[in-house]
């Protein structure tokens, strides 16, 4: 062709339509193997996604997932008194047997507090191992790294962050029920129930923020 | 790269053409017996490509120098081994159900053939593993194996040793005795002191803010699912640049010191 237009003296290439960029069509603005790329990589994303979004999702589904408020009697109101603590055995999660329960120590509220009955929660605010009552010692003391609490649930020794975690109470046709679990300040104010280890109050509620999963404070 | 004919172990030779046999000339009846073994890898061969990949990797150059030392990545690899074949067959009569994961432990250690030793060989050798990943990690830094062009199998590396963590935490549930709940309840709850994202991902962990029904099905399938998968997909990466780039010679060889080599350390 081009040696043709040279013999016949046709046009010189400056005066021919300017020709597209190679592999594009007249009137086009991308090349089609660029089209089909974009196009092969949009539908595999697509693929991956409709793959991964559910499995993370399903997997993740359980943080956001709010609890059931339950209340457990745990003996009728004439057992616990304001000078010492007593144990209380129940269930806190249905469906793993002895895992699932817990111990609580219950007293009496004095009259200067505002609930009638105190259910400390002997999961340690270290690292969660049990913490027992020494009734000698008016405090709790936690067999793992040494953590004592004082009559109050406060620190007094060890490596605990705050004090003893509580559960809600409430008195129902005589007996003491025991509700949702809530973590306290330093102060003894209420927050929403944090994991052990985590401090409470002040910024420490923005830095170990609250959970979608547990129960409000009272 | 040719390698020379006696290198070659005589199954990977390439067998010769079908319907001669070698310039026997049937004298000998036993001929295509013989030649089965060979026939078999040929005809696999053609159609991998697999023997040039395993001599290629099997009969690799290693530096002057390379000693005992150099067995530690082996050492590793063979103890993943080990916790992958005993992890299948524990996973025979292992029920990951709060209820039965302790009775079905009693049961396999204490009735079942052998059960005793396939557990104590996975309860060992994740021990034994941890500290080979060690003495390995220990081997490449002293001999400053990390230095380039191998800083990504390092980093591979820390993520397989990251990874063997998060086995031996998630294993270490899996019997489900007091000492199992409570550790894991310790380890859930130091993972919760992270800041920000500490209470979310103990809550992932737990699958809810306790532990619950959910917890242990979850362990059980980090466990023997996900970072497995993840491992032995880490492992042919690191297997792969070890061959790609070679081994470092030992620290104290060094290469003899002509003028081009003293200009070059010099530039």
């Amino acid at each position: 062709m081009a040696d043709a237009a040279d013999k016949t003296n046709g046009p010189t290439p400056e005066a021919l339509p300017k020709s597209e960029p190679a592999g594009y069509f007249e009137g086009e603005s991308m090349s089609r193997r660029r089209a089909f790329t974009v196009a092969g990589q949009a539908v595999g994303g697509l693929a991956g996604a409709i793959i991964v979004l559910p499995a993370v999702g399903f997997a993740l589904a359980p943080i956001f997932k709010e609890p059931d408020e339950v209340w457990e009697s745990v003996g009728p109101t004439s057992r616990f008194t304001a000078d010492t603590y007593k144990p209380v055995v129940f269930t806190l999660v249905e469906g793993i047997g002895e895992a699932g329960k817990t111990t609580a120590f219950v007293r009496k509220g004095t009259s200067a507090g505002n609930d009638p009955y105190i259910a400390i929660s002997t999961r340690c605010a270290h690292l969660g191992c049990p913490v027992n009552f020494v009734a000698a010692a008016k405090s709790f003391v936690c067999p793992c790294h040494g953590g004592v609490y004082d009559f109050e649930g406060k620190v007094i020794g060890g490596p605990p962050v705050r004090p003893l975690d509580r559960f809600q109470t409430r008195v129902r046709n005589g007996q003491v029920q025991i509700g949702p679990r809530y973590s306290v300040t330093s102060h003894l104010q209420p927050v929403r129930y944090r994991d052990p280890g985590e401090y409470t109050g002040g910024i420490w509620n923005y830095i170990y923020p609250p959970r979608p999963d547990t129960p409000p404070p009272p | 790269m040719k390698l020379p004919d006696v290198l070659i172990p005589p199954p990977l030779k390439k067998p010769h053409k079908p319907g001669t046999d070698n310039g026997r000339n049937g004298a000998d009846p036993l001929a295509p017996v013989k030649d089965a073994p060979a026939d078999l890898v040929g005809w696999l061969d053609e159609r991998t490509g697999g023997a040039s990949f395993l001599t290629g990797m099997l009969y690799r150059k290693v530096p002057k120098g390379t000693n005992w030392f150099y067995t530690l990545g082996s050492a590793t690899l063979f103890a993943f081994v080990v916790q992958a074949t005993t992890g299948v067959f524990l996973a025979m009569y292992y029920d990951p159900s709060p209820t039965q994961a302790y009775a079905s432990v009693t049961h396999l250690t204490n009735d079942v053939f052998l059960g005793e030793f396939v557990r104590g060989m996975h309860k060992w050798g994740a021990s034994v593993m941890i500290i080979l990943i060690y003495l390995h990690m220990a081997r490449t830094f002293i001999f400053g194996a990390y230095k380039y062009p191998r800083e990504l199998n390092w980093i591979i590396g820390v993520t397989l040793l990251i990874l063997t963590m998060i086995m031996g935490f998630t294993g270490y549930l899996l019997p489900f005795d007091q000492r199992s709940f409570w550790a894991t309840v310790v380890g859930v709850n130091i993972n919760g002191t992270g800041p920000f994202i500490g209470p979310y991902l103990s809550d992932f962990l737990r699958a809810g803010a306790e532990f619950n029904a959910a917890t242990l099905p979850r362990f059980y399938a980090i466990h023997m699912l996900l970072v497995p998968g993840l491992i032995i997909a880490l492992i042919g990466a690191h297997l792969y640049l070890v061959v790609k780039l070679g081994t470092t010679a030992p620290p104290w060889l060094h290469p003899k010191r002509t003028k081009t080599t003293v200009r070059e350390e010099r530039v």
